[in-house]
């Protein structure tokens, strides 16, 4: 519920829009200096530790649907992120020909309920992409700017993995890695045949506690559930919630932003906000405005805070806002392995996630794609859902039984039922996640024909993958196929062909979306500068993916936590210096 | 509940000691006061929206009685009991169908379709509805539309049918209680992970990797607070 306390007219320091993993961070930053804070989020509050609330280790009888997804958990039943690529009343449009899938999650913590939890530092190489194949443009900062916070937020946090030394993919403040599972001793063989790295994953599990306040993995499995115990990362539980106990910080919830507020000298002075408790606006008034309510969202927000000043949206004189949006890539393979059929049960649940993957290996230079992808791995005995049992009428006859003699195709009775039971747990799967070229043509803007049931006017996406993408997608596949083989897999299906471009995913469907407040030194190109501060705004930030100028071959998050801290301190200073 | 008292509750007797978790072995997950009580009764997390939802799709009925007839022979010949498990219909998969057609209604006119498909087969073989002839006859149609790789190609409407009920059976039944057990699954519940047993290891040939074996958690120390130094070596 949505509480007022602030009078009417009494300001906050700061709000902060979104409670996701950029506004979650900036939340405990700014509260700790001292600064009075609201966060203001469009979704309902969410504790997976209230039993109301809890989804983890429930088995799959306990949803109607055994577990299947629905439109506002595409991620199954049992996922803890509510919302989606399709909410009921908030649409948004697409030029055609183009493509882009929009997810978006409503609650306290935002995506970082559901996210995988792989945590990886950009490296130096991923901030200076244009010195390197003249594509893109440079992160105005670089690894050393960020690594000072990267630490930090390993240890705030905590992050599971092994030190490497591997130049693009720095090591961390690591707690220890688990052992890998039995299919991925498989992949990690057939790896190994063909020169292809596989080494601990680095996810933010904790495999140790890191404080009094939250306990340590118990192997569940079920990180997309929402952890009762606190040992995942999701920004509710780990930054807004702690936040919220020590310091001076009202959350605002079932509030939807419309638009941050401005003086007639364009300063931001609040935002205004729509309850979709009464469906009324309201007004909240602070001296700094913080957006983190993700980067789409934080562009629309900009785009429909327009004014004399800002004519064309809150400092957006650039045009640049919504530009160079980009996702990651990402295409998957699956199979099976024979030798697993049969296999002796045993928990096998582990983390919330891949104990083991793969980092981007290759050089560039010698392929006919710009960028690489990293490797994430799959499959084994994890529970059956919805969907387990599927597909025997063209898995079966893989199964060999006890003579060596294949399977039917289909079929039905004790001989289905026997071979179902032999196969459970044999499943491996992969899936690339790539660095595509952040491009000018693909964008969101305001979609002036549309409004959502706030009445607040929606985005619309042009988007289009590039010879790039599907080159490295391309690449992915023939990969897939190696490791697989090598893992002595059967691979299911075709091999994905140029008339799928290769399996490659929609944008959007990655759920990496960044760049579309990207940060640079030169205003006329960029929308914020290096300490995420907007250039025609000076008490107006961004903390989530929008600043982005290019999103690696690695996962979004743990950079956004960075650079969310890193904004948070700069805003501390240029507050405490009365220079906002 | 609070949390303190939910952690608590998993892992119990620590936060006294000092040390949040102290002396949590492996042992400490088996008396985790944690049955999860389900149902009608609790919110498990839905919106008031899915709530609804929910609560609308069970009380409509799709299947009419002639049809869920049609449907409790079937499951029970795709997955029978055996010395193992017992049947679909025991594990209530029929009811889970029901559910399922409601809840993604691209299932109900392929679902409808197929089992009339059975009669009029029945009807044009034997002169009588599917239910009505006999088992012989009823497993000789069966037999035409099982096993996709060798069914004539008049058979395609029929074969597409079972693949989607033999997929909807499965999966219905490997995922209730009966089916956990027919798996054995051994999984969804707290524990420590240690590794792939020994013996596994050994019967596939593998050996973990040498320079990680000091670095894997070690379920001894996965209790005490984690400490490094400054350049991010684990030391607690
Ligand atoms: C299935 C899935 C898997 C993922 N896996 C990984 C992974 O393994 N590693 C990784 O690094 N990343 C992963 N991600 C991505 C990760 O979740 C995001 O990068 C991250 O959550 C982005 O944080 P954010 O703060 O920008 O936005 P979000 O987490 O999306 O939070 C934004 C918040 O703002 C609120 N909000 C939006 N609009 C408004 C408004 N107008 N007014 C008020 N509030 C508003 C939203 O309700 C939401 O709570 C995954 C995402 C998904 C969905
Ligand atoms: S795998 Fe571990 S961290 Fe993830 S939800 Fe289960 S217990 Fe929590």
């Amino acid at each position: 519920m949505s509480f007022q306390i602030k009078s009417p007219g009494e300001a906050y320091d700061v709000i902060i829009v979104g409670s996701g993993a950029g506004g979650g961070m900036a939340s405990k930053i700014l509260s700790e200096a001292g600064f009075s804070v609201a966060v203001v989020e469009a979704g309902g509050d969410f504790d997976p530790a209230k039993e109301e609330d809890r989804t983890q280790l429930r088995f799959p009888w306990e949803s109607p649907r055994r577990g299947a997804s629905t439109q506002n958990r595409p991620f199954g039943d049992f996922d803890a992120a509510i919302g989606g690529w399709d909410i009921d009343g908030e649409p948004y449009t697409k030029n055609d020909g183009t493509e882009f899938d929009w997810f978006r999650s409503r609650m306290v913590g935002g995506r970082t309920n559901h996210w995988g939890r792989i945590s990886l530092r950009f490296g130096p190489n991923d901030f200076k992409r244009k010195n390197i194949d003249g594509l893109g443009d440079n992160w105005p900062i670089g690894y050393e700017d960020l690594k000072p916070y990267y630490d930090r937020v390993d240890k705030l946090i905590g992050v599971f993995g092994s030190k490497e030394g591997i130049y693009n993919e720095p090591d961390g403040f690591f707690l220890p890695p688990p052992k890998p599972r039995l299919h991925e001793l498989f992949i990690k063989k057939g790896a190994d045949k063909v020169n292809i790295p596989v080494m601990p994953s680095r996810l933010s599990i904790l495999t140790k506690p890191i404080n009094n306040e939250r306990g340590a993995c118990f192997f569940c499995n079920q990180c997309n559930r929402a952890c009762q115990a606190y040992a995942d990362f999701s920004a509710g539980t780990c930054l807004v919630k702690p936040a919220m106990k020590k310091g001076k910080v009202d959350l605002y919830t079932h509030a939807m932003v419309r638009k941050v507020t401005t003086n007639d000298k364009g300063m931001a002075t609040g935002v205004s906000y729509i309850s979709k408790v009464d469906m009324k606006e309201y007004k909240l008034k602070s001296r700094v405005v913080v957006l983190g309510a993700s980067a789409c969202e934080s562009a629309r927000i900009m785009l429909n805070s327009k004014s004399k000043v800002h004519p064309d949206g809150l400092s957006n004189g650039s045009g640049m806002i919504g530009r160079y949006l980009h996702d990651s890539t990402g295409s998957d393979r699956m199979g099976f392995i024979p030798d697993l059929v049969d296999r002796q049960k045993y928990n096998e649940d582990g983390v919330g996630g891949m104990h083991v993957y793969t980092p981007w290996w290759l050089d560039n230079s010698k392929l006919d794609f710009a960028r690489g992808y990293h490797i994430e791995y799959w499959g084994g005995m994890s529970m059956p859902s919805y969907g387990f049992g599927f597909g025997m009428d063209t898995i079966r006859k893989h199964i060999k039984d006890e003579f060596g003699n294949p399977g039917p195709a289909g079929g039905y009775g004790a001989g289905l039922k026997k071979d179902i039971r032999r196969y459970f747990g044999s499943m491996v799967g992969m899936s690339g996640r790539g660095e595509s070229i952040p491009r000018y043509e693909n964008y969101c803007e305001i979609d002036n024909n549309t409004v959502d049931k706030y009445g607040i006017p929606v985005l619309k996406f042009n988007y289009t993958w590039s010879d790039q993408e599907i080159k490295q997608a391309k690449h992915m596949q023939d990969t897939f196929e190696e490791v697989l083989t090598n893992a002595g897999a059967v691979l299911f299906g075709e091999k994905a062909g140029p008339d799928s471009k290769y399996g490659l995913h929609a944008p959007g469907r990655i759920i990496h979306e960044v760049g579309t407040t990207r940060m640079g030194d030169d205003p006329k190109t960029s929308v914020v500068n290096s300490n995420c501060q907007a250039h025609e705004c000076k008490n107006l930030f961004v903390v989530d993916g929008g600043p982005f100028v290019s999103q690696a071959d690695k996962n979004p998050t743990w950079t956004i936590l960075a650079l969310a801290w890193r904004t948070s301190d700069y805003i501390v200073s240029e507050l405490k210096k009365k220079n906002i | 509940m609070n949390r303190r008292e939910n952690l608590k509750l998993l892992f119990t007797g620590s936060l006294a000691s000092g040390l949040f978790m102290t002396g949590c072995g492996p042992e400490a997950p088996k008396e985790i006061a944690h049955a999860p009580t389900i149902g009608e009764g609790t919110k498990w997390g839905r919106t008031p929206e899915e709530m609804m939802r929910n609560a609308e799709l069970k009380a409509e009925v799709f299947f009419r009685e002639d049809e869920m007839k049609k449907l409790n022979y079937l499951v029970d010949v795709i997955i029978p009991k055996d010395d193992v498990s017992g049947s679909a219909t025991e594990a209530g998969v029929p009811d889970f169908i029901e559910f399922i057609v409601k809840d993604m209604p691209y299932y109900q006119t392929p679902m409808r379709g197929g089992l009339m498909w059975l009669d009029t087969q029945a009807e044009d073989r034997f002169g009588k509805p599917f239910m009505e002839a006999s088992e012989d006859q009823r497993i000789e149609i069966i037999d035409d539309i099982a096993y996709p790789d060798k069914a004539k190609p008049e058979m395609s409407r029929g074969v597409s049918f079972f693949n989607t009920l033999r997929d909807l059976t499965s999966t219905g039944f490997f995922t209730s209680p009966e089916g956990f057990k027919d798996l054995d699954y051994k999984g969804n519940r707290p524990n420590v992970w240690d590794g792939v047993p020994d013996e596994v290891m050994a019967k596939h040939g593998f050996k973990l990797e040498e320079k990680y074996i000091p670095l894997y958690m070690n379920p001894d120390t996965r209790s005490t607070l984690a400490q490094w130094d400054d350049e991010g070596n684990l030391i607690g």
